[in-house]
């Protein structure tokens, strides 16, 4: 910006327009003039679609699209963009022309919409608009790098149409910023559910009816209570509701024993303790359940065992609800564990010092003191283990035998011999019905209540010992746990190179070379091992996927602690509610939603990777608003005053202050990325699939031994990526703890 | 964002204007109304209780809030739809938000930065900047490796570097000790006079006000109470408020007999005297503000214009003794630098009024 000369009407008169506004129009200008508008078949980035550029229908630009395809309904996204063009040269009052382009920008990105929606691969989408309008000579594919570029323009225009009216301070970046991620929030996670929503009273042809919901809503294969009145099995969403509530009890209770353990009591192993919490997370979901399979299957090693010793009868009780239930209870006590041990720790040792000096024993101030102030915390995590529970699809699959639980159910809805869209649907319904209740229970309730945090201030004091009796039971619960935690993961490792489990114990490398076998040809290494194609693909999307989960959270963290928009609220609750949905229901809506126009992507790594992103993106918007709420406000103001915009605030400021969240960010998206499954199987393809896809197809084909090696690889190899990260911010810490002594990032420095 | 350039001073250039602004959040106006003139080159201090929309004033100046009505300019330039990265003014923040993952120099240089400044020049001028606030050489430190007043005095030196029209100030000196506050207090309007850029201060602490300041804007309620030199508000304060609240004083009634010539007689009790009628004084009754060292206890029986009254209390503070005197007007604290022959409680006292530091407030 260049300052006028010093005539008195200069300063009065309209500033010229800004820049940006002509890079939306030139953005505009390329999504309907260049870029070929609708989905290539082979790839955008293949650039094959070069051959027949521009002429050939499939991939001509929007104009030529109009001129040479009879697509009129394009013109009407074009005429926006060309009345924005207009009113960027007409209108010099600044707000009269913001006001324009808003309205443009609306209307063009509605009718983008609307024309995407209507209009299909044959013609119109629905029926009655053939007798409305006519009927169409031919339809279109779905939207493309034109289409979806112009959609791209159109939130530009928007969102400068908003800044020149001076809505956020005028603040361009801003506001664009949260245009673009509401239209990838409501994209990637309100379309596809609300369309498997609309799914569940859909006919096979895509008509309205509500047969297939009512008829599934009422089947008794899901509601009925047989199992109370004692004559058959009760119905999946009630087995799935009492596994999870199994589940809860189950893993709050074991982790509030390790978190007892770990700080109040003298336990010789806490640093070990504290490794038990990474396990969940670098464990794919299926594989305690594979261990489980190994040790106590009808040939496992101890149903062998103690057949062999005592001839007890080879049973198939791990086979149902039990087996899930203990699998499950090993996988979500160590996330219990870590949301306890914050609160054990947070209980302030002055209140339960102030109970003693009141002449109360140890146990009356652990039962009227420690006990009530970890309630919330308690609370929590009870019900984030219910929404695990829930969501957990890989133990189901591995163990539930014929005695389902809603995410296989749905599983096999949709891939199973009876393919049911409209029961996948109800079912996902039911499901997510749960977890968002549990989910807004958590939300709304302990909200407020959170009571046991620590402050911040170095708490003198100590915290008092446990009850004698309390301490026992602790020992006696978490040890025997501990051991068979220990013995699990021992199975994990060790089953990799065992011929087969209860059969032939003699020691093997043939699984590894089976799955990782290497060999030298004419053209170099030949990565001949069965699972070199699933882990590069893996590998790949999950190193794509990372990076724009971490960007993409922060951006919004960011947004939301220091930015006051309308609809904050809305967006931040939006955005951790997507946390709740389980993996299978996003799995089931995305295919729904995605494998027709106006969007089509399944079948690509796209998919997966956007998957991903908006799957694990809250945590790391967790993770960046605690860490940005921990940053003075002034900080970024400050910045501002000395003249920055937003852009380089957010780059010159937040982030370098934020690079501890962003790592942490990173290597959990990165980490989720390899071990989740329960929406990628249903995502994946021949040309894309991923590794736990794979293993679980191995599974299924019986083939233990290597879907164990492959497993133990897995893990062993997030294990070094995990701790090659925590090595490189632990020193990155380090040396700015070094330098900035005791600084809390809170703007004042320590005063010396 | 392009510096300003350094053009002729114009008589507009530092001048600030805020004219009928009104800020909201939600339902709650913290400022409802407020209008105000700032002339260039002053440096003009808002004191006003916590809570009176001092900050928030501060903040609408440098562009952090936006007003819900009303226009602010700044010289003579209407700023309200500027954000506040391209706003002529920069601002001492109270907790100093110096970057802590950047040295001293760079927090200098970053505003230089960010006008696009090429990095040479920069680091030169923030050179520069650091040695007017007596920090030359301590430019490659981190702001934890500085006492609290050295990081002011780079909170301070970031802000001029940019030479803005308007430095504004919020409580700078609030998180340093007492004996640091007047050193540094001091430096800053050395600073300022030396320099002559126009400063908005923002403090609570009246002493602050009365030592830096070339004009005084006191608020309350987010309007202003009063305005003026340190010298009007403290000498002839407009209401009971403004006059508590710059130095103790005991307000009570009294009856104002005739104005004439821009002085008024006044009755209190006994004692009659003239004083300087402010404006919108009426006959009738009014208000008597009166410092604690303008009143004069002897022990002797009352004389012609003194009226009774008993000690108290009094407590004896090295270099003077403080006194609660009851009297028939009401209870006055009183303030003597006599310490030889302290009085008793419970002793009969003359009350008397020493013409200074005694001033009448309408209504
Ligand atoms: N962002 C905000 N939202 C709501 N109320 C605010 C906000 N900022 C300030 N206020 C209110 O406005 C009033 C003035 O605040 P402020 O200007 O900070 O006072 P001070 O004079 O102490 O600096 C206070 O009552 C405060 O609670
Ligand atoms: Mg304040």
């Amino acid at each position: 910006m260049t300052l006028a000369p010093a005539s008195g009407f200069a300063a009065s008169a309209n500033p010229p327009p800004p820049r940006r506004l002509d890079a939306a129009l030139l953005l505009g200008l390329l999504a309907f003039l260049i870029l070929p508008w609708h989905r290539i078949e082979g790839g955008f980035f293949g650039f094959r679609w070069l051959a027949g550029f521009p002429s050939d229908p499939d991939t001509a630009p929007g104009l030529l699209q109009i001129l040479l395809h009879g697509r009129i309904w394009l013109l009407a996204p074009l005429l926006a963009l060309a009345a924005a063009a207009w009113a960027r040269f007409a209108l010099k009052d600044p707000d009269a022309r913001g006001r324009a382009w808003v309205r443009l920008g609306a209307l063009g990105l509605a009718l983008l919409t609307i024309q995407g929606f209507l209009i299909g691969f044959m013609g119109w989408s629905w029926l009655w608009l053939d007798g409305l309008f006519g009927e169409l000579s031919q339809g279109q594919p779905a939207m493309g790098a034109g289409a979806v570029t112009a959609g791209a323009a159109f939130l530009l225009i928007f969102s400068f149409g908003l800044a020149d009216r001076g809505v956020l301070r005028g603040d361009a970046f801003v506001i664009s910023s949260i245009a673009f991620l509401a239209a990838l929030v409501a994209i990637f996670v309100f379309y596809p559910v609300t369309r498997m929503l609309v799914g569940a009273f859909q006919d096979f042809d895509g008509s309205f009816t509500t047969a297939g919901f009512t008829r599934n809503m009422a089947s008794s294969s899901i509601w009925s209570l047989g199992c109370v009145i004692g004559e058959t099995r009760c119905g999946v969403a009630w087995r799935t509701l009492w596994l999870a509530l199994m589940t809860a009890t189950g893993a709050t209770t074991l982790g509030l024993c390790f978190a007892l353990l770990a700080t109040r009591t003298r336990f010789p192993f806490k640093k070990g303790l504290r490794l038990l919490t990474i396990l969940p997370i670098i464990t794919p979901p299926f594989v305690v359940g594979l261990a489980l399979v190994l040790l106590f299957g009808r040939s496992g090693v101890i149903t062998q065992g103690l057949s062999s010793l005592f001839g007890v009868e080879p049973g198939r009780w791990l086979y149902g609800l039990t087996g899930v239930w203990i699998a499950q209870v090993l996988s979500f006590t160590p996330v219990a564990f870590l949301i306890l041990i914050g609160v054990v720790e947070g209980v302030s040792p002055s209140m339960e010092e102030a109970s003693q000096t009141l002449r109360a024993d140890r146990w009356r101030t652990f039962a009227q003191v420690s006990l009530p102030l970890m309630k919330p915390g308690l609370a929590n995590a009870f019900l984030i283990s219910f929404i695990e529970s829930m969501a957990d699809f890989g133990n189901p699959l591995v163990l539930g035998g014929s005695h389902g639980v809603l995410s296989t159910e749905i599983f096999f809805a949709v891939v199973g011999a009876s393919t049911d869209p409209s029961r996948a649907a109800v079912l996902a319904i039911i499901l997510l019905g749960f977890t968002l209740t549990a989910f807004m229970a958590q939300r709304l309730w302990l909200g407020k209540k959170n009571f046991a945090t620590v402050s911040g201030k170095g708490d003198p004091g100590q915290h008092a010992a446990l009850p004698e009796g309390v301490r026992r039971l602790v020992y006696a619960v978490t040890i025997p746990w501990l051991l068979f935690t220990v013995t699990v993961y021992a199975m994990i490792f060790a089953g990799g190179f065992v011929k087969t489990w209860g059969l032939d114990h003699s020691l093997t490398f043939g699984h590894y070379l089976r799955a990782f076998g290497v060999s030298w040809g004419d053209q170099g290494i030949l990565w001949t091992g069965v699972a070199w194609n699933s882990f590069w693909t893996t590998m790949k999307i999950a190193l794509i996927a990372a990076p724009l989960t971490a960007a993409v959270g922060m951006l919004t963290a960011w947004l939301i602690v220091r930015q006051n928009f309308v609809g904050r609220g809305l967006f931040e609750f939006a955005l951790m509610m997507s946390f709740a949905i389980p993996g299978t229901v996003i799995g089931v809506s995305y295919v729904m939603a995605f494998n027709m126009p106006p969007l089509e992507m399944t079948g690509s790594a796209l998919i997966l990777v956007m998957c991903f992103v908006f799957r694990n993106m809250p945590v790391g918007v967790r993770g960046g608003v605690a860490a940005m709420s921990q940053i003075d406000k002034s900080l970024d103001e400050a910045s501002l005053t000395l003249r920055a915009d937003s852009a380089r605030t957010l780059r010159r400021v937040a982030l370098p202050l934020l690079r501890p969240a962003i790592t942490a960010a990173l290597v959990y998206a990165f980490v989720r990325a390899i071990t989740s499954i329960s929406a990628v199987i249903f995502l994946v393809s021949a040309q894309y699939n991923m590794a736990t896809a794979y293993i679980v197809g191995l599974v299924e084909n019986g083939e233990y031994g290597v879907a164990i090696a492959y497993s133990s690889a897995l893990i062993v190899v997030m294990a070094a990526i995990i701790s090659g990260f925590q090595l490189l911010v632990g020193e990155r810490r380090l040396r700015r703890e070094n330098r900035v002594a005791a600084t809390s990032a809170d703007g004042k420095g320590a005063a010396a | 964002m392009n510096a300003v350039p350094q053009e002729k001073r114009d008589d507009k250039r530092g001048s600030v204007s805020f004219e009928e602004v009104t800020k909201s959040f939600g339902a709650f106006t913290a400022i409802p109304g407020l209008s105000l003139e700032i002339a260039p080159g002053t440096l003009v201090t808002l004191l006003g209780p916590s809570g009176c929309g001092k900050t928030t004033t501060l903040r609408m100046l440098a562009g952090l809030e936006h007003p819900t009505k009303g226009r602010i300019r700044i010289g003579g330039k209407d700023v309200t739809a500027l954000p506040a990265n391209a706003r002529d003014v920069s601002m001492v923040f109270q907790s100093y938000a110096l970057f802590p993952h950047m040295t001293s120099l760079e927090n200098v240089a970053y505003g230089l930065r960010s006008s696009g400044i090429k990095a040479k020049e920069a680091r030169e001028r923030a050179e520069e900047g650091l040695k007017l606030v007596g920090l030359g050489g301590m430019g490659a430190r981190l702001p934890a490796e500085l006492s609290g007043g050295q990081q002011q005095r780079v909170a301070v030196a970031r802000a001029l570097v940019l030479e803005p029209q308007v430095l504004l100030l919020d409580e700078p000196l609030s998180n340093l000790d007492a004996r640091l506050r007047r050193r540094v207090r001091t430096e800053i309007r050395e600073i300022q006079q030396r320099l002559g850029f126009t400063a908005v201060y923002v403090t609570h602490d009246q002493d602050e006000a009365l030592a830096v300041s070339d004009q005084i804007i006191v608020m309350k309620e987010g309007r202003i109470a009063q305005q003026g030199t340190p010298r009007e508000l403290y000498e002839s304060p407009a209401s009971a408020f403004i006059a508590d609240f710059m130095g103790e004083a005991n307000v009570v009634p009294c009856a104002v007999e005739e104005i004439a010539g821009g002085t008024a007689q006044m009755r209190i009790e006994g004692l009659v005297r003239r004083l300087p009628a402010p404006a919108g004084l009426k006959p009738g009754a009014a208000q008597l503000a009166i410092r604690p060292n303008a009143i004069a206890l002897s022990p002797s029986a009352p004389e012609h214009a003194a009226f009774p009254g008993r000690i108290e209390s009094a407590a004896y503070l090295g270099d003077h003794v403080e006194y609660e005197v009851a009297t028939s007007a009401g209870r006055l604290f009183a303030v003597d630098s006599q310490t030889d022959s302290p009085l008793a409680p419970g002793e009969a006292v003359a009350v008397d009024l020493r013409p200074r530091g005694v001033a009448l407030i309408p209504g």
